[in-house]
């Protein structure tokens, strides 16, 4: 029974042989750092996205909810940053059940909501008058607990963890029901499906990866602004990334995160103007060719995508 | 007494609208009932308030014994009510995976035992196994719908218009495969629908007329029914 789970384990050890493997050979840490960020972002949008149909647009909400979470264990309560990463993820989830009743509403109507939801705890956050606790707009410190090194494998953690997620997702039951959710979600309900308390656990899990990560990136990054974690662009970066390689599966989010978060560091910095124009041309023609991500090529070679 | 479903006094509707003024049936075990009406009649709002998609407003339903009235659709579905709508099937999973999802309740080991019967039952099925629910005819659609409810081995088989969308051959060819399934694994089945061809394996029929059971009885009854016989079999019969 475990021998189905043998692709999606091949492709996680493959993603953790490059991250321990490569910077003995390209020593640009940042960037193998925020392309493991938006890796595990990616694998946790696929959850709530790839799985049941929900696109957050808000998703950052929870990325800036685990930064600001961690954070705030970490200077005020003087807790280690490992235990303030999963105090991070813990904070997500709060936040994700806060917003549970979101997922009554569907299609763009949710997105914009999420997108609401996401701001609303932008401007808390940066509110002066919280300043005893988060700083307001003058954002965190953590300098004094960073460890580049170590954050770095706990960046790799959080994306194994997520990438463990969406293989078990990929293999199992409750998987299905999930797509059986996005499909339809009264016919899902009389299969047996306990609608409500599946897309519950699949939302939360998905803010827990955010929160995790966004707790890692604080830390890693030692000084942010609210205006860094809670910026649309992580949504949307996230969200082009798992279109682009295709939903439901472990491999595409990482073949989209890779390709285009590499091609991003690579041309989008020193040639801003000519990357806009490339990147904006990927994207038309991805929606008019490939409307099912990278991935569907393979699916229609008759490839097992794991 | 013997029982297997018995509804009285039932009252439902959407919001504001009431649509199920009082109806009372039972299904016995074993038993094939059909549950006739015209578009509007309420056929489909009185199965959706026995699978629990609708609340009852007022009325009982008692399933296996068990008072079933308030209870969540999946907590009925697990009690043993298989339920296929008029649509029925995930048309972006492949067949394998809908039938998995039939038997959603049940072992690994159970659902692929009972897969078999399936395919043998319904051999096109096997052969589209790996293949998306959307690339099947309409027809093949129904059979996996009508394969993907007895998945779980129901001990009830609701039905809400199998005939909808078939054209007339179609149409047979499902009633003789609901009679087959009937006679082979003894399924006790509430079928709605307006095609009156179903009565023909109807060991009790239900006539629904504007939210209210007007007829009950077997075919013989409902044949020497004057009024009953002008509506359903008049200019076509």
């Amino acid at each position: 029974m475990l021998k189905k789970y043998f692709p999606s384990l091949g492709v996680i050890l493959a993603i953790v042989a490059i991250f321990i493997g490569l910077p003995h050979f390209y020593d640009n840490q940042s960037f193998l750092f925020n392309l493991m960020l938006y890796l595990a972002l990616a694998e946790g949008l696929n959850i709530i996205y790839g799985f049941t149909g929900y696109l957050p647009f808000g998703y950052v909400g929870f990325f800036g909810a685990g930064a600001y979470g961690g954070a705030i264990a970490i200077t005020l309560l003087h807790i280690s940053p490992l235990l303030g990463v999963l105090v991070g993820g813990v904070v997500a989830v709060l936040t994700g059940v806060i917003l549970i009743p979101l997922l009554r509403l569907s299609g763009a109507y949710f997105a914009i909501a999420n997108l609401a939801a996401s701001q609303a705890l932008y401007l808390v956050v940066a509110n002066p008058s919280l300043e005893k606790i988060t700083q307001g707009p003058y954002g965190i410190d953590l300098s004094s607990v960073y460890n580049a090194n170590a954050g770095y494998f706990a960046m790799l953690g959080v994306l194994v963890f997520a990438m463990a997620l969406v293989a078990y997702l990929r293999n199992s039951n409750f998987g299905l029901s999930l797509l059986a959710i996005k499909e339809d979600r009264v016919t899902a309900s009389l299969a047996g499906v306990n609608v409500i308390r599946a897309r519950s656990i699949a939302w939360m899990l998905s803010a827990f990866v955010a929160g995790m990560s966004g707790a890692v990136f604080g830390w890693y990054t030692a000084v942010f602004y609210p205006s860094t974690v809670f910026s649309l662009d992580v949504s949307v970066f996230t969200i082009v990334f798992v279109l682009f390689g295709g939903i439901a599966s472990v491999a595409g989010p990482l073949i989209g995160a890779l390709i285009l978060y590499s091609m991003y560091n690579f041309i989008g910095i020193s040639t801003p103007q000519y990357f806009q124009l490339f990147y904006g041309l990927l994207i038309v023609l991805l929606v008019l060719f490939l409307p099912d991500g990278v991935v569907s090529l393979l699916k229609k070679g008759k490839v097992y995508v794991p | 007494m013997g029982d297997l479903l018995t509804i009285s006094a039932l009252e439902s509707g959407y919001g504001l609208i009431q649509v199920l003024w009082g109806s009372s049936l039972s299904v016995s075990l074993n038993q094939s009932v059909v549950l006739l009406g015209v578009n509007g009649a309420g056929k489909t709002t009185l199965l959706k308030t026995i699978a629990g998609l609708l609340t009852a407003w007022n009325g009982k339903i008692v399933f296996d014994g068990i008072d079933i009235t308030r209870a969540k659709p999946n907590k009925r579905i697990a009690g043993g009510i298989g339920y296929m709508s008029e649509l029925g099937i995930f048309p972006n999973l492949t067949v394998e995976e809908n039938l998995k999802l039939g038997g959603y309740f049940r072992t690994e080991k159970q659902n692929r035992k009972r897969a078999e019967d399936m395919y043998e039952y319904f051999p096109d099925l096997k052969e589209y196994r790996k293949k998306m629910g959307a690339s099947l005819s309409g027809g093949q659609r129904k059979m996996l719908g009508v394969a993907k409810t007895l998945m779980s081995n129901p001990k009830l088989v609701i039905m809400d218009e199998p005939s909808s969308g078939l054209s007339p051959k179609f149409v047979k060819k499902v009633v003789e495969v609901l009679k087959f399934l009937h006679e082979r694994e003894k399924l006790s089945m509430l079928i709605a629908e307006q095609n009156v061809s179903f009565i023909d394996f109807a060991q009790k029929i239900y006539i629904l007329d504007k939210g209210q059971v007007t007829f009950g009885g077997d075919v013989e009854e409902l044949k020497g029914n004057d009024t009953i016989r002008k509506t359903y079999f008049g200019i076509s019969h």
